[in-house]
């Protein structure tokens, strides 16, 4: 009990490293760019009207508002790939630090997963206008939206922890997970619809965390319905479990990272 | 005088001199099938125990090789040992890299409060003592420009008047540190010799033995990882001297 009470000290210590780190990211990102923090909102949107143009013809339909169902589950996906990708190098991008003072060192990659968490919410705003301009219902329903970015931050934190670590003592891991990135992304009903994948393979969406997060997250503010608590339950616990088993993992190797990078 | 500042118990610190590194899994998996994951271990500190007390001054002295930084990585926690362990009372600065964590793409201005971060501290104290940062490394005029137009002269000031901002509990000074310029030399000789006197516990690493006499009253000797010799800064030295 009282090691708890020490690592929650040391976070309150270092909660400004964690706000500098976030900050830093973001800025370094668009530093120097023309349009600055506005490709947050113009890349998913170029990005939508492409993948629109390209999978409307196939699916127009079966999926009604097309470009709402994309950008949706495209938003989430991207941000469970760039957050994991950035926490997956952070601790060898910051060797130099970690061999020279000391710092928590769940610091980089939280931070990572923070900082694209920002952007995130910040082309959450092309989502509104995609859903104005396309006149979805609004509903009040639209407030459980919250939940799914909870669970989905949460996940994601946990599978940056986790990956952050294997990355560290195996290098193979930085080239393997972009592969198993791509696999992920067509194996989650980003640009189809969940029912078209045949009855054989309708358990690949059963077992990946993503589908559910997808699943209310478009509930809520596409179809403007109450998500249900079934597949809340599921999001809540694989999310929960991922990131304490991120915490205990990173925690029994952290000592050993400086060895290796 | 009589508190235990920093107490050193039994440490050892074992890294793994592999001849060539593994690092991806199908060679990690053919060596463990063929057995050859073999290792050449290396034990830069091997039980080494001292306490320091409040308000001494301890010298570490050895050869290149002899564990001298790595001793002073473990007391400042940066890595951890392989067996006993360090305890530390106190706020403790380690003035053994300055400057670490500074982004090139920042500004002076913000890296001040990056690299004060990195050191732990808060927003609101850097922010009351950022003036005094910036009158000490007399940068005013650059405050906005980024680091990577800096020389590296300009970066080492700035990085010493962030390392050297307050007054702590335990010292770690890594050999003198020769800063800039004569004239900023001269004034961060000046700011250690204040942060030294007045009751500071510090620990001392140079080669300069005439430093070392100068500074410290207590001496340990370290030899292969090993304590080869520990006790009054004037014995210590002649017999290293002599070796």
């Amino acid at each position: 009990m009282r090691n708890i009470q020490r690592y929650i000290e040391n976070f309150l210590k270092y909660r400004f490293l964690l706000k500098e780190l976030v900050s830093r990211d973001i800025k370094i990102k668009y530093r120097r760019s023309v349009l600055g923090i506005l490709w947050s909102l113009l890349n998913p949107l170029m990005m939508m009207i492409v993948l629109s143009i390209v999978f409307s013809a196939l699916f127009k339909h079966a999926i009604p508002n097309f470009p709402v169902y994309l950008l949706s589950g495209r938003l989430i996906y991207d941000f469970f790939s760039q957050g994991t990708r950035a926490a997956m190098v952070s601790i060898r991008s910051s060797a130099s630090l970690l061999k020279k003072v000391y710092i928590p060192k769940y610091m980089f990659p939280l931070s990572k997963v923070l900082s694209t968490f920002v952007t995130f919410l910040i082309s959450m705003i092309v989502l509104l206008i995609v859903m104005l301009v396309t006149r979805v219902d609004f509903t009040l329903n639209i407030i459980f939206a919250i939940l799914p970015l909870f669970y989905i931050l949460l996940f994601t934190i946990g599978c940056g922890l986790i990956i952050s670590t294997l990355a560290v003592f195996f290098r193979d891991v930085e080239h393997l997970y972009d592969v198993i990135l791509l696999a992920w992304m067509y194996f989650t009903p980003l640009f189809y619809p969940a029912e078209i994948v045949p009855r054989k393979y309708q358990f690949l969406l059963k077992i990946n965390p993503l589908y559910y997060i997808i699943t209310i997250f478009r509930e809520a503010i596409l179809y403007g319905k109450m998500p249900s608590l079934g597949y809340n339950i599921i999001c809540l616990s694989f999310s929960l479990l991922t990131f304490l088993l991120g915490l205990i993992v990173f925690y029994r190797k952290q000592d050993k990272f400086i060895l290796y990078i | 005088m009589n508190e235990k500042m920093i107490e050193v118990n039994k440490v050892s610190m074992k890294f793994n001199l592999s001849k060539e590194k593994i690092d991806n899994l199908k060679e990690y998996a053919i060596k463990l099938v063929k057995r050859q994951l073999l290792y050449q271990e290396f034990w830069a500190l091997k039980d080494i125990s001292f306490d320091v007390y409040k308000g001494e001054k301890v010298g570490i002295v050895g050869l290149n090789g002899a564990g001298k930084s790595t001793l002073l990585k473990v007391i400042s926690g940066v890595i951890k040992p392989t067996k006993g362990n360090v305890k530390i009372t106190g706020r403790i600065a380690p003035l053994i890299e300055l400057g670490a964590g500074f982004d090139s793409n920042y500004t002076a201005r913000e890296n001040i409060y990056l690299n004060g971060a990195v050191l732990g501290y808060s927003k609101e104290f850097i922010k009351s003592k950022f003036d005094e940062i910036v009158e000490f490394s007399e940068l005013e005029d650059f405050l906005d420009v980024p680091l990577k137009n800096f020389s590296s002269g300009m970066i080492a000031r700035l990085g010493f008047s962030i390392a050297t901002l307050v007054k702590p509990d335990i010292l770690i000074i890594d050999e003198i540190l020769s800063v800039g310029d004569f004239k900023f030399q001269e004034k961060s000789r000046k700011k250690l010799e204040n942060l030294i006197s007045e009751g500071t516990t510090v620990l001392f690493v140079s080669h300069s033995l005439e430093q070392v006499k100068k500074i410290c009253s207590k001496v340990l000797w370290l030899e292969k990882g090993r304590i080869k010799m520990i006790g009054s800064s004037e014995d210590v030295c002649n017999a290293y001297k002599l070796s």
